[in-house]
């Protein structure tokens, strides 16, 4: 039996000993073939997630628009009072004197439907502004409607059987027409970034949703940045080492990973049931988000004031400095950048959040951007949730088109972090 | 007004820091020098100016339209008001603020117009009264705390321990937010099961709260059975993390022991883009991309795919949290001790065996730990769910049907509904609360494990 311990000298050489090490080789490449899999997996989800954003998000960024030659005469706007003209019929006689040939109403009436419903009062907008062009011929742009919009930019297929177009045959060729007479055009869409929402795609636009974000954020930080900052300031420095600051330190890791949805609920029983805050205010918003945004501030902060070498400390106090002056006027301004860093990135999570938005009715349909922080608004994220709702077409272009504006933000804010850290990250 | 109120504290308090510095230089050049700087004197007195007042201000902010509200129902015709519920109470409120802010509809009945006008007048008093009020406190503290600036007066210490308080206060801020989550969800929740019993939500198997609207529906017949939704999320989140697991643990793997420092720096920023990319995309991505594909290739294979299957809103949900398992893993292999892993290798073990049998195991707490987490938020990720998977409970782990989910029937349940006695506004709170309280546990289970498992090779 003893001799089954005593190991010969090993045939390293030996067909067996070659054929295990290859075995043992391939297993490592397939380790490493697997690893490369898993890779390369994740990095083509995200690019198929670009590439579709992109392809369906792009023609959001133009916009066709109808040109048109437009009489103002007296008989229906007067001098006095443009306010009120019949504006409509203006609008009419305009397209109908481009085909003399069509006679019935009902093609007449059809063929205003070529611009937006809100042509008339973008025209009359445009001569209260100017009343003097009152009885003479202007020109201007109108958007086109959804479904020639979409024409336009080749996603209704005129070979389709014509039951199955949202465009007839005959409104086809009128647009044609109008195209040869070079009364189309696709100019770059601002409508996206100045209108705010509305219920024709070719007419709805961010500025609500940007500006109601902008003021959450505004919130956001003004709150959570200097309560996130004492509040780090105070556990890192100050707190004694006991059971209390033991609880605080474990209660903030688990707040920030508390689904976001529980802050809406939260927001929506507190700041709108309890206090009786406004629904749908980039105020509630803002707090909600504050208190999201929190966690994350407090422990970026920790950690940058963690990276102030002791020396600087030490130095401050030697000089007869307190404890709150040596925070203050030396530890903090060397720990800025860090927290600066830090707070980009977690307002940047917080423009995208979503859910506790909803709860708190941030997804209304509010047709002018918030004048205050206590009007109804949308924000950038709950705007994309409406826009992926709604069942026009032309809103999946919107919705993409949103995203592509959201993730220039995010990226945009994650530059600036990028930056800051580069510029004043401090080796000591 | 209330920013004219804001604005009036700011220029108070730097008048009251200018006073306080004044005086504070008058002590200085005699003989004795004076406890504190100028400056801290100034400090002392202007915070003595902002805090009450800017307490006081807030606090008048937060009750005046609750009080004002309290006062116009009392001021009603006791017939008006004495039959009604506190809904139809809030009907005529609203009725009253809208009538007073000049938006008429139709011709409102006498009282809501004398309401009105009481409503305007209260209102104007308010505002001015709380100018005045803060005005006259900051006047107060102002000749207090100037008063009782001397040459041996402590100013430094005083304001350092008022700010001291000011940072404690905020550090509670969090543990606030915390007790606040529990006793809402709590308090809400607990309405619910006065009106649905606690056994029946959490093991009942029909769930369909909408019929609880009609008035003359008996709340809890059995509508309020939530394990059809618990096992919608469950399913998801097992989908989810099929998909996320392998690929993240695998890119960590390859990150930390196959590949060169520059690969490393181009993948890890791109995972990164990856986390950083808001649900509500993913969840168009799932709407727009996925779910199409997932039935296509039902319609392919033969099988009955729904349109908003479990699959596409989890797979979908998987890609979010592969960077979340991939970063964990990645800093609990970088955790195993060098040694451990050299030793492996000059023993003439591949890397693939040094991975595997070495470095795996001793990580494993780490890995489980992420896993947690990640599941956690599977379990509570809401608007990729919300998008892409359906509004119906149904009791099925087939992953080409739709089911529903916790977080789904709490946004749904909630969206446009203000009412907050109808068992249906409840019943979100209700699972908001069991939400809370699972993610929570796994949540702390995860967070001790890493802990404990760094604390070991440290």
């Amino acid at each position: 039996m003893a001799e089954k311990f005593v190991l010969g000298p090993v045939d390293w050489s030996g067909s067996r000993a070659v054929s295990r090490r290859k075995s043992r080789h391939l297993a490592d490449r397939r380790l490493q073939v697997y690893g490369l899999t898993a890779i390369s997996i994740a990095i083509g989800l995200l690019l198929i997630l670009v590439t579709s954003l992109v392809s369906t998000g792009y023609s959001a960024f133009v916009q066709t628009m109808v040109t048109l030659e437009l009489d103002i005469s007296t008989d229906l706007v007067s001098a006095n009072n443009p306010a009120k003209g019949n504006y409509r019929e203006i609008i009419g006689a305009a397209l109908s004197a481009q085909f003399p040939e069509i006679e019935n109403t009902r093609d007449r009436r059809a063929l205003t439907k070529i611009v937006t419903k809100n042509s008339h009062f973008m025209l009359r907008n445009a001569v209260v502004a100017k009343p003097s062009v009152v009885g003479e011929i202007i020109t201007l742009s109108f958007p086109a409607s959804d479904p020639y919009d979409q024409f336009n930019k080749g996603y209704i297929d005129p070979d389709l059987p014509e039951e199955l177009r949202r465009l007839k045959d005959h409104e086809i060729s009128w647009f044609n027409k109008l195209d040869e007479r070079g009364l189309i055009s696709t100019p770059f869409n601002f409508g996206l970034f100045v209108n705010a929402d509305s219920r024709f795609p070719e007419l709805a636009g961010l500025s609500g949703a940007i500006v109601g974000s902008f003021y959450a954020l505004l919130v956001c930080f003004l709150i959570s940045f200097p309560v996130g900052i004492a509040a780090a300031i105070y556990l890192e420095e100050f707190a004694p080492r006991n059971r209390a600051s033991d609880v605080l330190e474990v209660n903030i890791n688990n707040l920030a990973a508390v689904p976001s949805i529980v802050f809406g609920l939260l927001g929506l029983a507190v700041f709108l049931n309890f206090f009786g805050l406004p629904r749908s205010a980039p105020l509630v918003g803002g707090l909600v988000l504050s208190l999201m945004t929190l966690p994350t501030i407090i422990i970026v902060t920790r950690a940058s004031l963690k990276s102030v070498p002791p020396s600087i400390r030490e130095a401050a106090l030697a000089m007869g400095a307190s404890r709150q002056q040596m925070i203050m006027h030396h530890v903090l301004p060397l720990a800025m950048p860090g927290i600066l860093t830090g707070t980009i990135i977690g307002l940047a999570q917080a423009l995208g959040e979503t859910a506790p938005l909803l709860l708190i009715g941030m997804n209304a349909f509010v047709i002018s951007p918030p004048g205050g922080l206590l009007d109804a608004s949308t924000a950038l994220p709950t705007q994309i949730f409406i826009w992926a709702d709604s069942p026009e077409r032309g809103f999946l272009s919107r919705t993409s088109a949103g995203i592509l504006v959201l993730l220039g933000f995010l990226i945009l804010m994650n530059l600036i972090a990028i930056v800051l850290r580069r510029r004043f990250e401090r080796k000591w | 007004m209330a920013n004219y109120t804001f604005l009036l504290i700011l220029l108070m308090s730097l008048m009251a820091y200018y006073l306080g510095r004044a005086a504070g230089r008058s002590f200085v050049g005699g003989s004795t020098k004076p406890h504190s700087l100028p400056e801290h004197h100034g400090l002392f007195v202007a915070i003595w100016v902002a805090i009450p007042a800017l307490i006081l201000v807030l606090l008048w902010l937060f009750l005046q339209g609750t009080v004002i509200d309290y006062l116009l129902v009392e001021s009603l015709p006791s017939a008006m008001v004495e039959t009604l519920s506190s809904a139809q109470i809030s009907l005529i409120l609203s009725e009253v603020k809208n009538v007073a802010a000049g938006q008429l509809f139709s011709e409102p009945s006498e009282n809501i117009l004398a309401a009105a006008e009481r409503y305007a007048s209260w209102s104007q008093i308010a505002r001015w009264a709380m100018i005045v009020v803060a005005a006259g406190l900051m006047s107060l503290t102002l000749l207090v705390s100037r008063s009782r600036l001397t040459l041996l007066f402590r100013a430094r210490n005083r304001f350092e321990r008022v700010i001291q308080g000011l940072l404690i206060f905020c550090s509670v801020i969090a543990v606030l937010t915390t007790v606040g989550i529990v006793v809402s969800l709590v308090f809400e929740a607990w309405k619910f099961f006065e009106k649905v019993p606690v056994i029946e939500f959490l093991f009942g198997l029909n769930w369909e709260p909408q019929i609880a609207l009609r008035p003359d529906q008996v709340a809890g017949h059995g509508a309020f059975g939530a394990a059809p939704v618990f096992m919608g999320t469950i399913l998801i989140a097992i989908i989810a993390m099929c998909v996320a697991t392998p690929i993240g643990i695998y890119t960590a793997v390859y990150l930390v022991e196959y590949s060169n420092n520059r690969f490393r720096n181009i993948v890890k920023p791109i995972l990164e883009i990856l986390a950083g990319v808001p649900t509500v995309v993913y969840g168009f991505f799932a709407v727009l991309t996925v779910a199409p594909a997932v039935r296509e290739f039902g319609l392919f294979a033969g099988l009955a795919t729904s349109p908003n299957s479990a699959l596409a809103a989890g797979a979908v949900m998987g890609i979010m949290i592969i960077p979340f398992i991939s970063s964990l893993s990645d800093d609990a292999l970088n955790a195993v001790p060098r040694a451990m892993r050299d030793g492996s290798l000059a023993l003439g073990a591949t890397r693939a065996e040094t991975v595997i049998k070495v470095m795996l195991p001793s990580a494993l707490p780490g890995i489980v730990g992420g896993i947690l987490l990640g599941v956690s938020r599977a379990i509570g990720e809401t608007m990729i769910v919300v998008m892409a998977a359906g509004l119906i409970a149904t009791l099925t782990i087939n992953p080409l049907d739709g089911v529903t989910t916790v977080t789904v029937q709490i946004v749904t349940l909630l969206i446009g509904d203000t009412e907050f006695d109808s068992p249906k506004t409840l019943a979100a709170f209700a699972l908001g609360l069991v939400l809370f309280l699972v993610t929570l546990v796994l949540n702390v289970i995860a967070l001790t494990i890493v802990r404990k498992y760094r604390e070991r090779y440290e």
